[in-house]
């Protein structure tokens, strides 16, 4: 049918886009071209949206604090993003003295590289991913460590007690939640049988009586994307765990002495891992690319996967205007005490639910069990503490 | 149950994002300078001498009676008494400001003028957009620049305004009975002497042709 | 032994240089990230995927931030009054030469002592994972014990101190 193949050639518009650029070279340069032009796609389309979510976020808390949010650049405050990009290019960038040089010079540089190397696995539709690698998931999560040794690099280079407090605490943040962001992604792999992301992807895009396979739909897969997302959002730095940075608790944590266009590639790299992290949520959980009913399949791939990633960015901000910050101990102690646990607990249950087999027995057995530990553990954390007489570790 | 808290708060927040776009109160910003809000009719920001009718010399209430000058507690009040008089709403014959400057940079807005001033002549004014790039003399005023009429007074401040002018009508309402009532005294003086001296003369006359 | 190699090679040997030679502690910290970092891609140039990955995560990821949080937390920021390098440094180089030579002999002893592959292998994570819970399960199990151990001793270092505080 002709508006079949037209909605083919629109879902896979940049392959055949990447192909008629490369066919103009010689054939030995073609496979380094082809992905030389997806490393640039990504360079340009990230942030690109990087600069409009500045402005939606902004907007969005603005409306959920009952002002408006920037209006004056462009309309509805759309060109804003360039008011700021000028801005943080033409601004000094101050060094202080007693600093590391070299060390503070490289930290914004090794976290936004290594956020980019981060895109490179995720499927961002049919046929889009950049490197099909058999360990894709694995990658991810080694770039995702990589970045937390920038923050240490920013905090450590500056020679200020508050970057360094900053960086130590989110480091320690960064690690305790990087367990818990993997053991909810090992049950995903459990069930798919594969590191390699677009096969996890393929493997939700089926359909039975028009619903999606997708995982969030199963019991252990709403428990571990609510793991995940929590996850996410401590490994980001994002409220309602962003004490590193918080402007009212450390000044700017690890990147206080950052101006100009420093700070505007750390702005970057946080936004850029935010996501990458949703890319990598939709892709293990809600299907990648695939469209949520199966008579939606007509609109192109694409469109599903960034729809989906901007919808979690809206829900970051969303939480963003809604929670309060919590406190280093509270987040530490919410991380190893619920959430590990509860992570752990979901990976019984996913092994369960593979080995119950097909049926309705498995469903109920599986929300059983994760409803009844929610309840107990959330009780359990939910108790209120006895404060003793405070005791001093150091000072005795 | 652990995790309800979060939930009622994020709908909280989705009702104040949504409701933003459609009712009042969830979106209270006034965009300054395209919207402003009304100010409020006890507002006020510096002080302005009040003139009845339509000319401003010829009107002019005060009196450079100098209590203001001395009660402003920044003193940023300079007067100088003319030389002659004219008539003010009664008729009386009053002294009138040579000059009347105002240094608006240093008043504090306490009202403390208004307050002393016995002729009604002194009062706030409302505007606050008086940003001007010249610090000397920029910001001092004088007696011209503070002159507003009644109608500008009555339309800042109506209730304020039409109290000030019920009290001025009364006094000259009381003044004027006074000065019938002495009219008509002089004038019955008058006839009364009038009609003594005649009789009086008429029977010294009738006494001297008898 | 190509040209990527010899880069390779190249960085791990400056990382590990670095380490060694730099005055300050947390650049030598660094430098052993870099190192690590350079033997991480050595392993992706050889097709080792799980193996490279698992080096970025663990070692980069962890253990050099581990090595940096030591080095702060301890009096390490301060340089030595008599300056990084002892006074018999040589002995040093020739134990090292020593240690090298042995090593290097084990290692072409045993690549002589494999058959002559015309195909290399390629090993996917599905086949370390088969081995890990197959051939290599008592071992694994040993390690999680040992991991176990480790944290159970961490907690209660650190909580010991709080007890005797109080």
């Amino acid at each position: 049918m002709a508006t079949n193949s037209f909605f083919v050639n629109l879902d896979q518009i940049f392959i055949l886009l990447r192909n008629w650029l490369v066919g103009f070279l010689p054939a030995v340069l073609r496979p380094a071209a082809g992905v030389v032009l997806g490393v640039i796609a990504i360079v340009c389309v990230f942030p690109g949206l990087f600069a409009l979510t500045t402005v939606f976020e902004r907007k969005g808390l603005g409306r959920i604090q009952n002002r408006i949010g920037p209006n004056r650049v462009g309309p509805y405050g759309l060109l804003q993003p360039i008011a700021d990009g000028i801005k943080s290019l033409t601004k000094e960038d101050i060094v202080p003295l007693s600093a590391n040089a070299a060390v503070h010079f490289l930290a914004p540089m090794v976290l936004v590289v290594t956020v980019f190397m981060g895109f490179a696995v995720l499927p961002m539709g049919r046929n889009m991913v950049l490197v099909d690698m058999d360990a894709g998931l694995l990658f991810f999560f080694a770039m995702g460590a990589a970045t937390e040794l920038s923050v240490f690099m920013a905090g450590w280079s500056s020679r200020n007690k508050y970057s360094l407090l900053g960086a130590m605490r989110a480091v320690a943040q960064m690690i305790s939640y990087e367990v818990v962001l993997l053991l909810s992604s090992v049950s995903v792999v459990m069930i798919t049988g594969s590191l390699s992301l677009p096969k996890i992807v393929a493997a939700q895009s089926q359909y039975t009586n028009g619903f999606p396979h997708w995982y969030i739909f199963t019991p252990w897969g709403l428990a571990g994307f609510i793991m995940y997302a929590i996850a996410a959002t401590a490994e980001t730095n994002r409220s309602p765990f962003d004490l590193p940075e918080g402007e009212s608790e450390l000044v700017a944590g690890y990147h206080t002495e950052y101006s100009g266009f420093k700070f505007a590639l750390f702005f970057l790299g946080e936004y850029l891992a935010m996501f990458s992290i949703s890319g990598l949520g939709t892709t293990l959980f809600l299907g990648g690319w695939s469209a949520p009913f199966s008579f939606l399949t007509w609109v192109p791939s694409w469109f599903w996967f960034f729809g989906k990633v901007m919808l979690s960015i809206f829900v970051f901000i969303w939480m963003r205007g809604t929670l309060p910050r919590l406190r280093q101990d509270q987040l530490m102690n919410f991380a190893w005490k619920f959430v590990l646990p509860f992570t752990l607990l979901n990976l019984l249950v996913t092994a369960l639910w593979r080995f119950m087999g097909e049926g309705w027995a498995r469903w109920v057995v599986c929300t059983v069990i994760l409803v009844a530990a929610y309840v107990v553990m959330g009780r359990l954390e939910m108790r209120s503490e006895h404060f003793g007489r405070r005791s001093y570790r150091y000072a005795e | 149950m652990l995790g309800d808290g979060i939930l009622k708060g994020m709908a909280e927040t989705a009702r104040n994002f949504f409701g933003s776009y459609v009712s009042k109160e969830r979106l209270t910003t006034v965009e300054y300078p395209e919207q402003r809000i009304p100010t409020a009719e006890n507002a006020r920001v510096f002080p302005f001498l009040v003139y009845d009718g339509s000319d401003w010399q010829a009107g002019m209430r005060c009196v450079a009676c100098q209590i203001c000058e001395k009660e402003c507690p920044p003193k940023c009040i300079y007067i100088e008494k003319s030389a002659d008089k004219k008539p003010d709403y009664v008729g009386k014959q009053q002294f009138y400001p040579a000059r009347f400057d105002i240094d608006v940079s240093v008043c504090m807005s306490c009202q403390i003028c208004v307050e002393v001033c016995p002729f009604e002549a002194i009062k706030m004014d409302t505007q606050f957009e008086l940003a001007t790039t010249d610090r000397f003399g920029g910001l001092l005023f004088d007696r011209k620049e503070l002159s507003r009429s009644n109608e500008y007074y009555h339309s800042i401040h109506p209730t304020e305004a039409a109290e000030v002018d019920a009290r001025l009508a009364e006094e000259k309402a009381k003044v004027e009975a006074k000065a019938k009532a002495a009219a008509e005294a002089a004038a019955a003086k008058a006839a009364a002497a009038a009609d003594a001296a005649p009789p009086a003369a008429s029977p010294a006359k009738s006494e001297g042709g008898n | 032994m190509s040209l990527t190699f010899y880069l390779l090679a190249a960085l791990t040997l400056a990382g590990g240089l670095a380490a060694v030679l730099l005055k300050h502690l947390v650049h030598c910290a660094l430098a052993v990230t870099v190192a690590f970092a350079g033997l991480a891609l050595l392993f992706l140039q050889l097709d080792a995927q799980f193996a490279g990955f698992a080096q970025i995560l663990v070692y980069i990821g962890a253990v050099a931030i581990l090595i940096v949080f030591a080095i702060l937390l301890t009096r390490g920021s301060d340089l030595p009054k008599d300056g990084v390098f002892s006074k018999t440094w040589y002995l040093g180089l020739v134990i090292a030469a020593g240690v090298f030579a042995v090593l290097g002999w084990a290692v072409l002893a045993s690549v002589r002592a494999i058959p002559q592959q015309d195909v290399v292998p390629t090993v996917t994570v599905h086949d370390i994972g088969i081995a890990l819970v197959g051939r290599y399960v008592l071992p694994l199990e040993i390690v999680a014990l040992l991991l176990t151990a480790a944290t159970i001793g961490a907690v209660i270092v650190a909580m010991h101190e709080k007890e005797r505080a109080k």
